[in-house]
């Protein structure tokens, strides 16, 4: 239909990259804007993760390293990771809604970019996760924690945090189209994601009182890995030992390693299911 | 530009099931094109290929003009949806979204707000402008949905039973703006489950059935073909019933159904309910019931296909009795 492509010009063919950019703050927005309707995903996204923090440092702490303080340099980094785990599934809960609803039709029926609704559910995602990481750390520096290198190390860490958290993120994608209802992603998150935090160095230290086997997912675990590259940051020597030097960089590659691995993983899987779907 | 929507041979197969056969339908600008069939007739895929969402397995559609697979986003420029599901985020408020369609349309924030407005003035939503949709009844829903598939003044409108599941007086008011659309000159593709709501909106009517045209044409033809209305008498003894069947077959020029005690016949003219009482009292047949009402779907699909409908709870709209 050339003809009538010249006859009307005022019909585009294509997005620019400008426009797709400005769909995708403006659906960015919309997840956002979502929140002020919905204060339970605020207590979601803050007051849940403060109660964590609370309980796992009052309660643990002291079993765990004699003191709330001295537990503070292994809890604070290794909860931001496991939060962070926990909040990347919103994507796919969130997508599954909107497949569920009609509402990813009606996105996908207006002359926008593709990738414009999940990058914006993706960066508002993204903004919900810089929210939680922020309340986790304020919490930990009120009861004690303590960054005992820069400041500046933050935008490091928290860039770490989301790289890991948006390649990890193509698992709920793809968990978000697998299954018919939201509730089913949170079951995934619950069935996966706490095993995998658990089995790890987030909450209390490798040692060998551990049966080699679980050492091994302990000290291999991407979350083991985040946690060192976090302590590294932020307190800059290992747990205990503060002479010590805590590597970051052999790590934090680890890290990015696996989600690079997952994300190659669920992202070919995901586009699968998609066209399948439609 | 002749036809503003056109598809030809549209067939669609997910894996093993067969959604469509052969499906060809054609809308002229302007006009409102009804498909009618029952659940799983293929509707909502027929709506979702013509509205880019899908890729036919094999046929060809256009709309206004452009190629649906090669030259979706001009299409996409073109049309508005109302999707069988409710595309609106109960989220959000009813103008934010309105809002949020109108920016991503590209307009100014100030002219999103502003189309926003007039939408939902017009479709008596202003009052819940500021509340989210979540908390809106479903009638309201679906006026939301519909303004929403508006924002960008849409040249061709697909809605996909756009009243299934509303009370009466909310399908009124839809039946209305309906109509108030195509005065606008839009073209508007609906698709139902109810012969009433084609016969009150269509100017063409296409009947699917398990992914293939049974049927086409205009209400009044298609109504002529399987009869508008349709006639039950039920007598009082079991034995007339064969007797009342040759009665008001004859006179309904059509073929009559015995169900248990219930005769039934499709009738095109309503003119021989006096006939048929003044026979069947010649014929000494004493009537328990007599009644007249229209035709639902299933009798419709009985007509065209001689089997019914796989779905044969069938059409509440025509579920009311006219007393003879
Ligand atoms: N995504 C899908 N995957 C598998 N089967 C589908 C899918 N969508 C529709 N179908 C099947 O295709 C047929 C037509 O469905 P549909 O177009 O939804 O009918 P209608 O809208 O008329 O009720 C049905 O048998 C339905 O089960
Ligand atoms: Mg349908």
């Amino acid at each position: 239909m050339t003809t009538a492509t010249a006859a009307r010009p005022g019909l585009a063919t294509r997005v620019t990259p400008v426009e797709a950019f400005r769909q995708t703050l403006t659906l960015t927005w919309r997840n956002l804007v979502q929140i002020k309707h919905n204060p339970m995903e605020l207590v979601d996204l803050s007051i849940q993760p403060i109660m964590f923090v609370l309980l796992f440092a009052y309660v643990f702490g002291p079993a765990m390293a004699g003191s709330v303080s001295a537990y503070m340099p292994i809890l604070i980094p290794g909860i931001i990771v496991q939060n962070a785990l926990f909040a990347s599934m919103t994507t796919g809960t969130g997508l599954n809604a909107d497949v569920g609803k009609g509402v990813f039709d009606r996105f996908r029926s207006l002359p926008i970019a593709r990738s414009a609704p999940l990058a914006g559910r993706i960066l508002a995602d993204t903004v919900k996760q810089v929210w939680s990481m922020a309340i986790l750390l304020g919490v930990g520096l009120l009861i004690g924690f303590r960054i005992e290198t820069s400041w500046l190390n933050l935008v490091p860490a928290f860039l770490l945090l989301l790289a890991f958290a948006l390649l990890f993120s193509w698992a709920s994608v793809f968990i978000g189209l697998a299954v018919d209802a939201p509730e089913k992603v949170q079951i995934f998150g619950f069935t996966v994601i706490f095993p995998i935090t658990f089995l790890s160095n987030a909450f209390i230290p490798v040692s060998d009182r551990y049966p080699g086997w679980i050492r091994a997912i302990m000290e291999n675990n991407p979350v083991s890995k985040l946690g060192d590259a976090l302590r590294g940051l932020l307190v800059g020597h290992p747990v205990g030992n503060p002479a010590g030097d805590q590597p970051v960089g052999g790590p934090a590659l680890t890290a990015l390693l696996w989600g690079v691995a997952i994300a190659a993983v669920f992202v070919p899987l995901s586009l699968r299911l998609f066209r399948r779907n439609t | 530009m002749p036809h503003a929507i056109r598809a030809d041979g549209l067939e669609k197969r997910f894996g093993e099931t067969v959604a469509l056969a052969d499906v060809s339908l054609s809308a002229e600008a302007g006009t409102v094109l009804g498909v009618l069939g029952p659940n799983g007739a293929g509707k909502t895929t027929t709506t979702r290929i013509l509205a880019t969402l899908t890729a036919p397995t094999a046929g060809h559609a256009e709309v206004g003009g452009f190629d649906v697979t090669t030259h979706a986003h001009q299409v996409r420029r073109l049309i508005g949806l109302t999707g069988q599901y409710a595309g609106v985020d109960e989220m959000l408020t009813g103008a934010e979204n309105l809002l949020l369609i109108g920016r991503l349309l590209g307009m100014s924030r100030k002219d999103a707000k502003a189309r926003a407005a007039e939408l939902l003035e017009r479709f008596r939503l202003s009052d819940a402008a500021e509340r989210a949709a979540k908390t809106f009844s479903g009638g309201m829903r679906r006026r939301l949905d519909l303004a929403a598939s508006l924002v960008g003044r849409p040249q061709i409108l697909f809605l996909d039973e756009p009243t299934t599941g509303l009370d009466p007086r909310s399908r009124g008011d839809l039946w209305e703006i309906v109509r108030g659309l195509t005065d606008d000159g839009v073209t508007v593709l609906l698709t139902t489950q109810y012969l009433e709501e084609a016969d009150q909106l269509a100017d063409d009517i296409v009947v699917i059935d398990r992914g293939r045209v049974i049927a086409s044409g205009t209400p009044d033809a298609l109504k002529s073909q399987v009869g508008g209305q349709v006639l039950e008498v039920t007598p009082v003894r079991a034995d007339d019933r064969e007797a009342a069947a040759k009665i008001v077959g004859e006179l309904a020029e059509a073929a009559p159904e015995i169900r248990d005690a219930l005769v039934s016949v499709p009738v095109a003219d309503t003119g021989v309910m006096p006939a048929v009482v003044r026979r069947l009292d010649d014929a000494g047949i004493a009537v328990a019931e007599l009644s007249l009402r229209r035709s639902s779907l299933d009798e419709v699909f009985f007509a065209l296909t001689g089997h019914h409908t796989d779905d044969a709870a069938g059409d509440p709209a025509a579920r009311e009795e006219v007393p003879a």
